[in-house]
């Protein structure tokens, strides 16, 4: 068996005309926390429920664990953990209910997954919860529940559909604590993400993906590097004046992005553009200097931003 | 995470870990359900059979027996219909689209085939329950005749798995949840109920009216249910056509089901 537990050549996926997912390459080896950064439609969900052996390819080769999706999905889904983009948790049903339910599907004895509820209930601190019904639970509470739900079968992949979506910044903040927990356990985590800053925390190589294409593959760190520069200098003058303005901040930097209610000027050392400008006399209404993201990679990747 | 103690292996009852998530779900209303079960057939008899009888009956004999007595196969395979109806398409539409909880379970090794079923075999657990205590229900009414009137237990639960088949296809495949409830409800359920020699006999009905119960498990099950309860006359002939009719529908109702709730999980 090779370290990748996923391998995919030219992987497609069509439904009718429209074309979800064109053709990409891309492999996650075992260990690795692997992001699909894009978009909305982006082709990121429906490369998701090809991994996770729910819905099947119409062209290109996908091994998963060595095997088929489109032969063998029931024993590829019996090693994933899938945590959807919607929570699909029984709301009926309290916080332990749902888990044991759950871990009944894998086939599971009652025995070992009642042992294996207590460490999820603490893993996903839901200790107190574990009687209560998924109704009363808030959006966080509920997407750890899913993520708990997801690990029960202890899955040698751990697939995350927009993990933090929809939450609040609290929220986001435990839950990455606790992927980064896994993480750390060595789990595989197979991440979907719009969120650039959720990517550059948890992901240890990513592909960006548009329009159904991977537009580039590296580290966080190293995609910023190859298509950004160190610093970015963000200058405001109003929208009626930015494209006016651009034309004479162009000279100052690397590279100049002009958005519709902002400026952004590509340097190493945007402190120093930014003297540079207003030396000249140029006095932008507010400015800010950052360090470049990869929503700044995405911008020269395909010439828009990432939330739209 | 800590190290399998479990072999990942996929095991072939799958099905069974559905019926016994929906049975589970199902306990949350136990006591309605029984509730349900002993009121329901209590209601019908007394305002209808005992009721409406009397009436009858002071007139003249309908099929030969009291009208308690007729009417109590086409009620008892009625009750079944609608408990396996109940149990299908509420849990069908609630996993494809209000909960969306069929696609969790198929992220696990259960394929659609087996949830479907699952969800088919947990809706008749609680048709045979059903059945039985109405069945009961009736005994005590003294609205069976023969001795061997329990044999109508499993053909109303016939008819029950007929339409709990047809509808987990039909809930499946209509993804239009509104149009499901006005459409299937008041142009199939209602007509067939009313027109499968429930409250008096097919041939009772203008003939251009009597292909409805033709059409309808519930008539064929009813005429098996009349044959076991009091021994309605019934050729060998007709006796066959009723069960073979079941079996297709039972059949056809199965094939369908599997292939919507596939498909529809793979979209």
């Amino acid at each position: 068996m090779t370290t990748n537990l996923i391998q995919a050549h030219g992987l497609t996926k069509r439904y009718g005309d429209f074309v979800a997912v064109a053709g990409i390459d891309f492999h996650v080896a075992k260990g690795e926390s692997f992001g699909l950064l894009g978009p909305n439609g982006a082709g990121k969900s429906s490369t998701m429920r090809i991994i996770a052996a729910t819905s099947q390819r119409t062209g290109g080769d996908i091994k998963i664990l060595d095997k088929d999706p489109n032969l063998h999905g029931p024993q590829i889904r019996a090693h994933l953990g899938v945590v959807p983009q919607q929570d699909n948790l029984d709301t009926e049903l309290t916080v332990e209910q749902n888990l044991f339910v759950y871990g009944r599907y894998f086939g599971l004895s009652s025995s070992f997954i009642k042992n294996k509820i207590e460490e999820l209930l603490d893993f996903a601190q839901l200790v107190e919860k574990r009687d209560v019904k998924v109704d009363a639970l808030s959006g966080g509470m509920k997407r750890r529940l899913t993520i708990a739900r997801a690990l029960i079968s202890e899955p040698d992949i751990l697939m995350l559909d927009e993990p933090t979506t929809g939450l609040d910044p609290q929220a986001r903040h435990i839950l990455w604590d606790r992927l980064f927990r896994l993480k750390e356990q060595g789990v595989t985590l197979v991440i979907t993400t719009h969120y650039m800053d959720e990517a550059e925390q948890l992901c240890d190589r990513l592909v960006v993906m548009d329009k159904g294409k991977i537009m580039a593959e590296d580290s966080p760190a190293g995609l910023i590097k190859t298509y950004s520069t160190k610093e970015v200098l963000e200058v405001r003058f109003g929208s009626e004046r930015n494209a006016e303005m651009s034309e004479k901040l162009k000279q100052h930097c690397e590279r100049i992005e002009v958005l519709p209610d902002r400026i952004l000027m590509y340097a190493d050392d945007a402190e120093k553009v930014l003297e540079e400008i207003i030396k000249q006399g140029i006095h932008p209404i507010t400015s800010l200097v950052r360090r470049s993201s990869l929503e700044d990679v995405f911008l020269r990747l395909t010439g828009r931003s990432l939330i739209e | 995470m800590s190290i399998t103690t479990e072999p990942k292996v996929v095991k072939p009852y799958g099905a069974l870990y559905v019926a016994e998530y929906r049975i589970r779900n199902m306990m949350r209303f136990k006591a309605l359900i029984v509730m349900v079960s002993i009121g329901n057939p209590f209601l019908y008899l007394l305002s209808i059979g005992v009721g409406v009888g009397a009436l009858i009956d002071s007139n003249n004999l309908i099929d030969g027996v009291p009208y308690l007595t007729f009417l109590a196969p086409a009620l008892l395979a009625n009750a079944a219909i609608a408990g396996g109806m109940d149990e299908t398409v509420f849990p069908t539409l609630h996993g494809f689209k209000w909960g969306k909880i069929f696609f969790g379970i198929n992220s696990t090794p259960i394929t659609g085939s087996q949830i479907a079923i699952g969800v088919f075999l947990a809706a008749m657990a609680r048709v045979v329950f059903l059945v039985t205590i109405y069945w009961i229900v009736l005994y005590l009414f003294g609205a069976l005749e023969t001795s061997y009137s329990w044999l109508a237990i499993p053909t109303a639960i016939f008819a029950g798995a007929c339409f709990a088949a047809m509808m987990l296809a039909l809930a499946a495949k209509m993804e239009n949840d509104n149009l499901f409830f006005t459409f299937i409800s008041r142009f199939v359920i209602m007509p067939l109920f009313l027109f499968s020699g429930t409250f008096f006999p097919l041939s009772a009905m203008p003939i251009y009216l009597q292909w409805i119960g033709w059409i309808s498990p519930l008539w064929h099950a009813t005429e098996l249910g009349r044959f076991l309860t009091y021994g309605r006359e019934i050729s060998n002939q007709m006796l066959f056509l009723h069960v073979a009719f079941l079996s297709v529908i039972l059949i056809v109702g199965l094939f369908f089901a599997v292939r919507y709730y596939t498909r529809r999980l793979a979209k």
